[in-house]
C-alpha cells in the first residue's frame, strides 16, 4: 500500500507492508530519514518527537497509513536555527540522542509562547527524556533561544552558557529557511 | 519479501457511516485513532492487526457541541483540546486529561480510546464517572446510549460489542467546583497508582465521585456520595466529614497489589485523597475556609 504524504516540506511516498506500521519505521527504514530516533517505540521517550500537522506526536505511536496527505516535520525540517545554536552553546547535548526529539518539542513551545517560564517549559518537555544532561542545561537552551529568537542577542544574565561559534554544516545550511 | 498492502487492509473513511459500513463489513479491522494504546501493543507484537481502520479523519467524532445541560464530546477530540477548549465547563475532566502522559501522548490519545481500552488505571474514566455521562455507541444496527457506570464490565473489558464504535461521550456540565486527584510517582508520564474525581452539585445538594486504579474497572463510590452535609449551614462542615468521606471512598475500592502499589496503600491513599478533595470542593463552593 502506498502512502503519498510531506516530509520536512517535500512530498515523500512509501511502500507499507503492513497495517500496523509506523510513522517512525517508515521514516527510518524506508525514507532514510534518520534524523528522527528510536529509544523505546512506546511512547515514553520522546526521542522519536515530530510535528504532524503541527503537533508534536511520537511518531513511534502514529500508523503510517493515516498520515496519507499529512504533513510531517522531523528535526531537519522543524527546528529554527536559534534554538540548534542555543543547545549547542548552552551545553544541552551530551550524547544526543534525545536532542532531535527535544528540539521538535522545544520549537513547538516557542512558536505558542516567546517567552515561557520553567514551569512551561517543565510541562511542555515533561515527554521528552534525557538520560545525560539532568535537564537544567536544557531549560537554560530553551530560555536562551527564547531571546534569540525575540532579539537576536543572548542575555547577559544567563550564567551557564558560553558562546561558542558554531560552524554550520552543508546539512544544516540547507534546513536554514525552515520556519 | 513480503507481498505490498492491499489497500483493503487499511481503511480511511471519511464519514461515519461509512466507517461503521466498513467495521461491519471487516470484522478483522481494528479501529485506531491516536493510536496511544493500540501502536504501543502493535509495535510490541502483542497484537498484529490484519487490517486497520482509521479513526482520525471522521470529523464527526472530532467536534464537541454545547447541549445545553451537558456538553457532548465525540469520541476522537484530543486530550489537547478537551483541556484548552473545556476545562471551564468540565473542570473535573479536563483536570484528569491534564495530567495523561504528555504533550505528545495528549496531542493524540482520545477519549474513545481510553473508554474503550478499558484500563482501570484509564484517567478518563473516574470524571465521567463523579458527573453520571453518557457513552454513546453505534454500529450499522443504530446507535444506544450507555451510562457510563454500566459500561466497565471487567478490567480492559467493557460492553461494546464487535462492529461497534463509541461517537460521542455526553458530560453534564459542572454545577459546583469538581477535583482531580491521581497518585503515580512523577508529575508526568505515569499510569495512576489510584485517582479520583469529586464533583459537587451546589444546587441539587449531590456529591459525584469516581475512583480509578482500584478495583478490576472503574468505580463509584454510592454510600460515600450519600454523606451527610451540612447545606444549610456550610461553616458547619469540618475534617471529621472529610475523614468519614475519605473512609467511605476507601471502602468503596476493591483494590490489588501489584507493581505499582498495594491494595493497602491505595486505600490509605484514596482515603487521603477524598479527605483533601472534599475539602477542595466544599470550600470552593461555600467561599469558606475549612479547618485546614
Ligand atoms: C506514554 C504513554 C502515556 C500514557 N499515559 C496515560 C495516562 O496518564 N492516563 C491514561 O488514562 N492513559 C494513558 N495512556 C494510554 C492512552 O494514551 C489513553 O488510553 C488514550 O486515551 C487512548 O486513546 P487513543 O485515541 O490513542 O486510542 P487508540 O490507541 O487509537 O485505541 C485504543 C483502543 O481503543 C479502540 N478504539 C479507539 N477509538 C475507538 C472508538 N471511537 N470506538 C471504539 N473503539 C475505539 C481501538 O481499536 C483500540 O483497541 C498513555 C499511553 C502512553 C503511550
Ligand atoms: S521511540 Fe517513540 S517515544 Fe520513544
Ligand atoms: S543528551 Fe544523552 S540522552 Fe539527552
Amino acid at each position: 500500500m502506498r502512502v503519498e504524504m510531506r516530509v520536512d516540506g517535500e512530498p515523500a511516498a512509501a511502500e507499507i507492508d503492513r497495517p500496523g506500521e509506523s510513522l517512525l519505521t517508515t521514516l527510518r527504514d524506508r525514507l532514510g530519514r534518520y534524523g528522527t530516533k528510536n529509544a523505546c517505540e512506546q511512547g515514553e521517550c520522546g526521542s522519536c518527537t515530530v510535528l504532524l500537522d503541527g503537533d508534536p506526536v511520537c511518531a513511534c505511536l502514529v500508523a503510517t497509513a493515516q498520515c496519507e496527505g499529512r504533513e510531517v516535520k522531523t528535526v531537519v525540517g522543524a527546528v529554527p536555527r536559534p534554538v540548534r545554536d542555543a543547545f549547542i552553546a548552552c551545553g544541552a547535548v551530551q550524547c544526543g540522542f534525545c536532542t532531535p526529539g527535544l528540539l521538535v518539542s522545544v520549537a513547538d513551545l516557542l512558536a505558542r509562547d516567546g517567552d515561557p517560564n520553567d514551569v512551561q517549559i517543565r510541562e511542555a518537555l515533561a515527554g521528552n527524556l534525557c538520560r545525560c544532561t539532568g535537564y537544567e542545561k536544557i531549560i537554560d537552551a530553551v530560555h536562551a533561544a527564547a531571546e534569540l529568537m525575540s532579539d537576536g542577542t543572548p542575555a547577559p544574565t544567563r550564567a551557564h552558557w558560553i558562546t561558542t561559534p558554531v560552524v554550520p554544516s552543508a546539512a544544516n545550511d540547507a534546513t536554514e529557511a525552515a520556519p | 519479501m513480503t507481498a505490498p498492502l492491499r489497500a483493503a487492509l487499511f481503511h480511511r473513511p471519511a464519514e461515519l457511516d461509512e466507517a461503521l459500513r466498513l467495521l461491519a463489513a471487516h470484522p478483522e479491522a481494528v479501529p485506531v485513532a491516536g493510536g496511544t494504546d493500540l501502536m504501543v501493543a502493535v509495535n510490541y507484537r502483542h497484537t498484529r492487526p490484519a487490517a486497520m481502520l482509521d479513526l482520525t479523519r471522521l470529523a464527526e467524532l472530532r467536534e464537541w457541541s454545547d447541549e445545553g445541560d451537558a456538553i457532548r464530546i465525540g469520541s476522537g477530540v484530543p486530550y489537547t483540546r478537551i483541556i484548552a477548549e473545556l476545562a471551564t465547563v468540565l473542570p473535573g475532566l479536563a483536570a484528569a486529561a491534564r495530567t495523561v502522559g504528555s504533550p505528545q501522548i495528549r496531542n493524540r490519545g482520545t477519549l474513545g480510546g481510553n473508554l474503550a481500552t478499558a484500563s482501570p488505571a484509564g484517567d478518563g474514566h473516574p470524571p465521567l464517572l463523579a458527573t453520571g455521562a453518557d457513552i454513546e455507541i453505534a454500529s450499522t444496527a443504530g446507535t444506544r446510549t450507555v451510562p457510563v457506570t454500566a459500561f466497565f464490565t471487567g478490567p480492559k473489558r467493557s460492553v461494546l460489542a464487535p462492529g461497534e464504535l463509541i461517537t460521542a461521550v455526553t458530560v453534564p456540565k459542572a454545577a459546583g467546583p469538581q477535583q482531580f486527584l491521581k497518585v503515580g510517582t512523577r508529575n508526568a508520564m505515569v499510569i495512576a497508582v489510584c485517582s479520583l474525581a469529586v464533583a459537587l452539585d451546589r444546587d441539587a445538594r449531590r456529591l459525584g465521585t469516581g475512583i480509578g486504579s482500584a478495583g478490576p474497572t472503574p468505580l463509584t463510590a454510592p454510600d460515600a456520595d450519600l454523606i451527610e452535609l451540612p447545606w444549610n449551614r456550610p461553616d458547619l462542615f469540618n475534617d471529621a466529614l472529610a475523614a468519614e468521606f475519605g473512609r467511605r471512598v476507601a471502602a468503596a475500592a476493591r483494590p490489588i497489589d501489584d507493581v505499582r502499589g498495594t491494595a493497602a496503600y491505595r486505600r490509605h491513599a484514596l482515603a487521603v485523597c477524598a479527605a483533601r478533595a472534599l475539602r477542595r470542593v466544599w470550600t470552593a463552593a461555600h467561599g469558606t475556609e475549612s479547618t485546614r
